[in-house]
């Protein structure tokens, strides 16, 4: 029941699409993950150092409590500290690593996800329009999210985030003018 | 023509006598309560007196403020009391354009005209209400300049085979091919299958209502348990025949009450239902009380869905509906044929340029992978289920659990033996799945926006992979395929795609 009978597609085809290596983003992109992953940790870094400030004056209240001193100080922070480190270091790069897009004459592939995989393709034909979008991180490391949407409830919007602002500029030309060609 | 329109004069009283039927509840409140001692009974009269006249009020500023206007491009509304809105809609951008007529419009001979665009969150145009007369002109109107925009724009490709050739001179409402209708006799035998006990959530609903309204503490649980004592104690003097005879009565009438609830609510919903082919799609038009009439473009129509239900499956009955980016108002598709036979539904399919798999259909099952990891999580859940029964519970508790896990096994390897499967053709996907109940999809490869692969971290390492299309107006995914059918399947579907422009399908 495996092997197909129907003319799934000719085999220079499928060289071309699923094998073609696929364009990594702008190195400042993992930056930009890094800075907005730190951003998230902040809050719990802070509260962690509250918590355990606090933690010598619930032991001054109520004696019963003691045992809580046991914990030397700095035992929580630190540790919230090093998980949070370890977390910048690693997560932003290896969701770099399992990012990237292949753009050819008619179509663009876009792939993510570490543990979720995604691998998408966008025929041109198929763009409604185009948005071009940076957020003041992006601005900063001169990158840009580019977004394809297309008229299917499911992938409405194909996000391709970390482009090289200039490259995305360009990329967004090439497909206009692809989808203007096409539909003259 | 060229002159912003009014919506119909006595649209004013339609709206006026629904706000009455609004009033008409708090005032029994009122007047039930004991708000305002002796006097509530005036009181409920002024307060649904004051309702009227603020209701019809309103409803003539609404219907002086709201214009319409046929332009040569688009069709213009403004609305409003004090925020003023004005909306337009390109002709090309109608999808289609729907009556609805509720019961209190039709007394008065109005229509509701709809005009969808396929936007989301119900952002469509409507006028309601219009004289019936107007709205055929209206829909007239739409549909040849729907038309006339058209020709100048697309010529038509090969892939869009189903747009028949538009007849030049249409006359109001041409007759078309009537493809499916439901008689009573139908009608009955669905309401059969449409088995509900909503009847009871109404009464709930009511109970709620009554216990704000009137004070009775109905959710008092000491009140019913007393009362349930007492006439329990009664039964208990019965016998055990009489109470198992008072079981067996409950259910059927519990069953008669679900019967006549479905064949009711299928009446009205279904009431001389007529689906005909016309010369530019399909018309719908059903109802008892509020009768909607609808009209679909064939070319609109982006996929198939042909679902049944576990019981009336084997009977041989199934539904079909067409998925499209217009929609009904709650499901996300047009039924077409709600209670059918498959020799019934295949016409339709026909006439929308479908083509309904057959014996040369290649049919592919799911990975095998994909089939023994379902298996897996759901007997691993099920064993822990009964590891902790064995160690906490009397002896013989785990077997449940157990024996739960062996249908569970044998339900999943028949779902992936006989109803999890896909195929492709030079012009169609299909999918299937469903247990009890097989519920198929057909989507035409060049009506299809964007190809997925996805794959969670456990499909990852077995090699399977979830493929979704991008569908207008409806999801189309295929579980579990293994890793290069899936790709196989993208690259088949993308190289139709790639060849035909979304301006010409």
């Amino acid at each position: 029941m495996e092997p197909s009978a129907v003319p799934l597609a000719s085999a220079s085809l499928a060289a071309v699409e699923d094998d073609a290596a696929l364009t990594r983003l702008h190195p400042n992109y993992a930056w930009a993950l890094r800075v907005r992953l730190l951003f998230s940790l902040v809050p719990l870094v802070i509260g962690a150092l509250v918590i355990e400030a606090m933690l010598g004056r619930v032991v001054e209240a109520k004696p019963e409590l003691a045992f809580l001193a046991l914990v030397p100080p700095g035992v929580l922070s630190g540790t919230v500290m090093l998980v949070s480190l370890v977390l910048l270091i690693v997560v932003p790069q290896r969701r770099y690593n399992t990012r990237g897009y292949h753009m050819s004459a008619d179509r663009l592939r876009v792939v993510r996800g570490v543990l979720w995989h995604s691998d998408t393709v966008v025929p041109f034909g198929r763009v409604q329009h185009i948005d071009l979008h940076q957020d003041p991180v992006e601005r900063f490391f001169g990158i840009a999210t580019l977004t394809l949407h297309t008229a299917g409830n499911h992938n409405a919007s194909v996000h391709l985030p970390g482009l090289g602002a200039d490259l995305a500029r360009e990329l967004r030309e090439d497909i206009r003018s692809h989808i203007k060609r096409e539909s003259l | 023509m060229s002159a912003p329109l009014r919506t119909a004069p006595l649209s004013i009283w339609a709206a006026a006598l629904g706000s009455i039927q609004n009033a008409i509840i708090p005032a029994l409140a009122i007047a039930f309560s004991g708000i305002g001692g002796s006097e509530r009974y005036a009181l409920a009269i002024g307060v649904g007196l004051a309702a009227v006249v603020i209701g019809t009020l309103s409803s003539y500023l609404r219907w002086h403020r709201f214009t319409y206007l046929v332009g040569e491009a688009d069709i213009r509304v403004e609305s409003g009391i004090f925020n003023r809105q004005a909306r337009s809609v390109p002709y090309e951008r109608i999808q289609d354009v729907s009556l609805a007529e509720p019961l209190l419009a039709r007394l008065f001979g109005l229509v509701a005209v709809k005009f969808e665009t396929g936007a989301g969150g119900g952002e469509d145009l409507s006028l309601s209400y219009v004289t019936t007369a107007e709205a055929e002109r209206l829909r007239q109107l739409v549909r040849e300049r729907r038309e006339e925009s058209a020709h100048d724009a697309a010529p038509l490709t090969p892939g869009s085979t189903a747009a028949p050739a538009p007849t030049p001179a249409p006359v109001a409402e041409p007759a078309g091919d009537v493809l499916f209708t439901m008689g009573p006799r139908r009608l009955a035998t669905f309401g059969l299958f449409e088995f509900s006990l909503a009847v009871f959530a109404v009464l709930g609903g009511l109970l709620q209502y009554v216990d704000t309204a009137t004070g009775i503490d109905v959710w008092n649980v000491d009140r019913w348990y007393g009362w349930l004592k007492q006439q329990g104690s009664m039964v208990a003097t019965l016998g055990p025949y009489a109470q198992a005879l008072g079981i067996i009565a409950g259910l059927v009438g519990l069953g008669i009450i679900g019967l006549t609830t479905g064949v009711a609510r299928t009446v009205m919903r279904e009431w001389g239902f007529v689906l005909e082919r016309t010369a530019r799609g399909f018309r719908r038009r059903r109802g008892l009380f509020t009768r909607t009439d609808v009209v679909m473009p064939a070319h609109r129509v982006q996929a198939l869905m042909i679902s049944t239900g576990p019981v009336r499956y084997r009977f041989g009955w199934h539904g079909l509906s067409f998925v499209s980016l217009a929609q009904d108002k709650e499901t996300t598709s047009h039924t077409v044929a709600p209670f059918a036979r498959m020799d019934e539904i295949a016409p339709i399919v026909a006439a929308a340029g479908f083509r309904l798999p057959d014996a040369a259909t290649d049919w592919h099952r799911a990975s095998p992978a994909y089939r023994n990891d379902r298996i897996i999580g759901a007997a691993a859940i099920l064993a822990v289920i009964a590891a902790v029964l064995a160690i906490f519970a009397p002896f013989g508790w785990f077997l449940i659990p157990i024996g739960a896990a062996l249908v569970a096994i044998a339900i999943n390897l028949y779902e992936w033996e006989f109803r999890r499967r896909h195929a492709i053709d030079e012009r169609q996907v299909y999918a299937m799945h469903g247990l009890l109940a097989p519920h198929s999809q057909i989507g035409k490869r060049v009506k299809l926006h964007s190809v997925e692969i996805a794959q969670g971290p456990w499909a990852r390492a077995r090699g399977y992979a979830t493929l979704h299309f991008g569908l207008a107006g409806g999801e189309m995914a295929i579980h579990g395929l293994p890793l290069e059918r899936a790709r196989a399947l993208r690259r088949a579907v993308l190289e139709t795609i790639c060849a035909t422009d979304f301006a010409h399908i």
